[in-house]
């Protein structure tokens, strides 16, 4: 690796941290302890919690295709086993670990 | 202090387990890209010990191989990582009278660690503080060790992980469940569903991050709007 590579993938890292560090900063910089929080901000502080979840899980099924060789199936069939077992049992890590060993021998076995 | 502590990793620590999986797995998959693109260990841990944004890692590898722009990869890192704004928001009731590690809570605050956070509620008799620092650095650690491990070891893997990463996905529908049976009002949930799906569609998968973000805070603001021409006193 020459020197410029080096240089320039060092500012890089950098600058990723720098983003990174700035997103998450940011909302307790506006609103430091000491301030009174606005009540629009309480609001938002307590509606997006369930809001950001939702975006999340689309995130995590974005690329998910319907018209894709397996029609999103394994992600419908291993999400509602999910859903199901653990709005009956409430065990978080037996929910995330059938979940998952179904989602694996789903895509690994079934739809390949 | 120390016996609070210890209280504290005990609750914690299986809390973190789900994550544990997802990370190790993740963050070795990292290491594995890192090496095959010509960069080692010590770029590797600098990734997940100050970026410590995993889809903003894996961009990262592209911009380091192809040597990217600084100035383009800082943008690109704001637009990928907008989304921490709302854990910022979300978080800053609970984390407004920690003391302790505050800064470093902050700086952890990662999509996973902020699903496990956001839910938890602290029994009494534990210290708060000392529970979230075990939930995060215990998170941080996976993080970094899985990735170690790909730089290191990751060719040598054998058997067939094609699906693994799925564990976060399932951590994220576990906690969308469980927030959906602890609360009456499910408009914000759906809200949340539903706008980041009509972006998906509209602007694609690569790019729906902000708009998302844009109308999930619409959507929001009007109910916002309306609660308070009702006079209602407890949103939320």
């Amino acid at each position: 690796m020459d020197s410029a590579v080096i240089g320039n993938g060092i500012s890089i890292v950098a600058a990723l941290a720098a983003a990174t560090v700035i997103t998450r900063f940011l909302p307790f910089l506006l609103f430091p302890a000491g301030k009174k929080i606005p009540r629009y901000m309480e609001y938002l502080g307590k509606t997006l919690p369930y809001a950001t979840i939702g975006l999340l899980v689309v995130y995590c099924l974005k690329d998910v295709r319907i018209s894709g060789a397996a029609h999103g199936l394994p992600e419908l069939i291993a999400v509602t086993a999910i859903v199901v077992l653990h709005w009956r049992k409430g065990n978080s890590l037996l929910s995330i670990g059938v979940g998952t060993v179904l989602y694996m021998v789903l895509v690994q076995r079934i739809f390949v | 202090m120390e016996k609070k502590a210890t209280l504290a990793l005990r609750y914690a620590f299986p809390k973190t387990i789900p994550v544990m999986v997802g990370y190790v797995f993740l963050g070795m998959a990292y290491g594995i890209l890192m090496r095959v693109n010509g960069f080692g260990i010590l770029w590797t841990l600098a990734g997940s010990l100050l970026v410590y944004a995993g889809s903003l890692q894996y961009v990262g590898v592209t911009l380091l191989a192809s040597a990217a722009n600084p100035v383009y990869a800082f943008m690109m890192g704001l637009m990928i990582n907008a989304r921490h704004l709302f854990y910022g928001v979300s978080m800053l009731g609970k984390y407004r009278d920690i003391k302790k590690f505050k800064a470093y809570l902050i700086f952890a605050l990662t999509d996973e660690t902020f699903s496990v956070v956001c839910n938890e509620k602290v029994p009494r008799g534990l210290d708060e503080g000392w529970v979230y620092l075990w939930i995060s650095a215990l998170n941080q650690c996976y993080w970094v060790l899985g990735s170690v491990a790909g730089s290191l070891v990751g060719s040598m893997i054998r058997f067939n992980t094609k699906g693994l990463d799925f564990a976060l996905t399932a951590l994220f529908v576990v906690i969308f469940t469980d927030q959906w049976k602890n609360q009456n009002d499910h408009k914000p949930a759906l809200a949340g569903v539903a706008a980041s799906v009509a972006c998906v569609i509209v602007f694609g998968a690569d790019s729906f991050i902000v708009p998302a973000m844009v109308l999930i805070l619409a959507i929001l603001s009007v109910r916002y709007q309306r609660s308070v021409k009702r006079g209602v006193k407890d949103i939320g």
